[in-house]
């Protein structure tokens, strides 16, 4: 199956390769394959496949990477926005939302 | 909670009184994660955060991290079938590792706080956990180790690669690393579309019914009755069929972003419609528009369950989206009311 990607271009992770050490953390938590190290450095190699989900910048312990964690939840953004707080996913059966399969 | 651990076979180790897991799922087990699947009880679907022995573990013996969902802890378990290992349960307040995770409650404080509950450092003589990859968004390896000494070994996404991950010696495949989102795992969301939408489905269509009453001769009920089953039969088909065909066709529906998937279904169905009814005028058209933009929001709120969309990416559709989505709403309706007076 091919892998489904989601929007181009708009995704908010930085990676600071002066810091990086190769360490490869990012690689071994990225659900999305997202790093891949390259002359003992990390690199981008498939930014549009990010879903922000903030493993990588949790685990690098050299600060190397910033990333805006959040879920990519619409009923989320809308809660958020009602609410007037930052989008969160319902992860209670009480929001109905399927976000927790 | 019910045959969690198998009675009176608690392990004592080191001094301690640890509750063994049973590694084989009974059919309560099953017919539990069906229900949670559809929606009933799911907030008492939880297992008592702790540590537990499955097999005959040793002070050697691995130590699993795991969520307080009972379907992850009974993935968990059952792959570790046939051997010995320590299942070290987080309160995760009954939600699985990756959302949990996202939320911070499967995170290292509380993987910390755990570890000193339970005594992990009395129990086992190692200083390693084997943490599910996915609860790397809320766990950050090197401050556990700074704060409780024990290194984080991230395991394969999927429980029921957790034998091969194992007998590698702890590596895992590059594809056990990866998040996928096949055909079963977006089937096993719909039932969750279905439920989760179920109560405004119902108030659209008691309105809908209500509303059918109403024409150029003032109410009549048997107006309510005849065109109010037919509005109750589209909105049904245009929420089964978004909730169904969305996750099923996803990759196959034409744009990335998912209020385009979702509009290419309402198109679909609105056709549907107009043909079904032999008849193009104000009524079927309204039709059509609302099938347009209720499809194209509905399959944009699956972006919640997906495994891929980013946060970023939601924003930006839906600065799009919502607007036209609001306008076909409204049109539709305005057209459909409008088709009551002709
Ligand atoms: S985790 Fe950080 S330091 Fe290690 S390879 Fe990735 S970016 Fe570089
Ligand atoms: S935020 Fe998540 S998906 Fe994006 S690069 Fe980091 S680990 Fe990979």
């Amino acid at each position: 199956m091919t892998v489904m990607k989601y929007l181009a271009d708009v995704v908010t992770l930085e990676l600071d390769t002066e810091k990086c050490t190769g360490c490869g953390m990012c690689v071994v938590v990225c659900p999305h394959k997202v790093f891949e190290i390259e002359n003992r450095k990390a690199k981008i190699v498939d930014r549009d496949s990010c879903m922000e989900c903030g493993a990588c910048a949790m685990n690098c312990e050299f600060g190397a990477i910033s990333v805006e964690s959040g879920v990519g939840c619409a009923a989320g953004v809308i809660i958020g926005a009602i609410r007037g707080t930052e989008p969160t996913c319902g992860c209670d059966s009480s929001s109905g939302s399927g976000c927790c399969g | 909670m019910s045959d969690l651990t198998t009675p009176n076979s608690a392990l004592v180790h080191n001094g301690f009184e640890i509750p063994r897991t049973a590694s084989e799922l009974t059919f309560a087990d099953t017919l539990g994660s069906w229900k949670a699947r559809w929606g009933i009880g799911r907030m008492n679907y939880v297992v008592a955060p702790g540590l537990y022995a499955s097999g005959e573990p040793t002070s050697h013996s691995p130590v699993f991290v795991s969520a307080n969902y009972k379907m992850s802890f009974d993935r968990l378990r059952s792959s570790l079938k046939g051997r010995n290992g320590w299942i070290l349960v987080l309160d995760t307040k009954g939600i699985n590792v990756w959302c949990a995770a996202g939320k911070g409650t499967f995170g290292t404080s509380e993987l910390v706080n755990r570890i000193r509950i339970t005594k992990l450092h009395e129990v086992v003589d190692h200083r390693m956990l084997i943490v599910p990859q996915l609860g790397a968004v809320g766990v950050s390896a090197h401050i556990v180790k700074k704060l409780s000494g024990f290194r984080v070994k991230f395991g394969p996404v999927r429980a029921k690669d957790i034998p091969a991950f194992l007998d590698a010696g702890l590596s895992a495949m590059p594809e056990m690393r990866e998040v996928r989102f096949p055909l079963m795992d977006r089937l096993v969301l719909a039932p969750m579309e279905i439920v989760g939408g179920a109560k405004y489905i119902l108030i659209a269509i008691i309105v809908f019914f209500l509303l059918s009453g109403i024409g150029k001769f003032g109410f009549s009920t048997d107006e309510m009755m005849h065109s109010g089953i037919s509005s109750a039969v589209n909105l049904l088909v245009i929420y089964l069929t978004a909730a169904i065909l969305g996750p099923v066709l996803l990759p196959w529906l034409p744009g990335r972003a998912f209020s385009l998937k979702g509009f290419w279904i309402g198109l679909a169905v609105g056709i549907l419609i107009i043909f079904s009814s032999r008849i193009v005028n104000v009524n079927t058209a309204g039709w059509a528009l609302i099938a347009m933009s209720s499809a194209s929001f509905m399959v944009m709120n699956f972006t919640g369950s997906s495994t891929f969309t980013s946060l970023s990416g939601v924003r930006r559709e839906m600065k799009v989206a919502v607007p036209l989505q609001i306008i076909g709403e409204v049109l539709g309706f305005g057209l459909w009311i409008a088709g009551r007076f002709m």
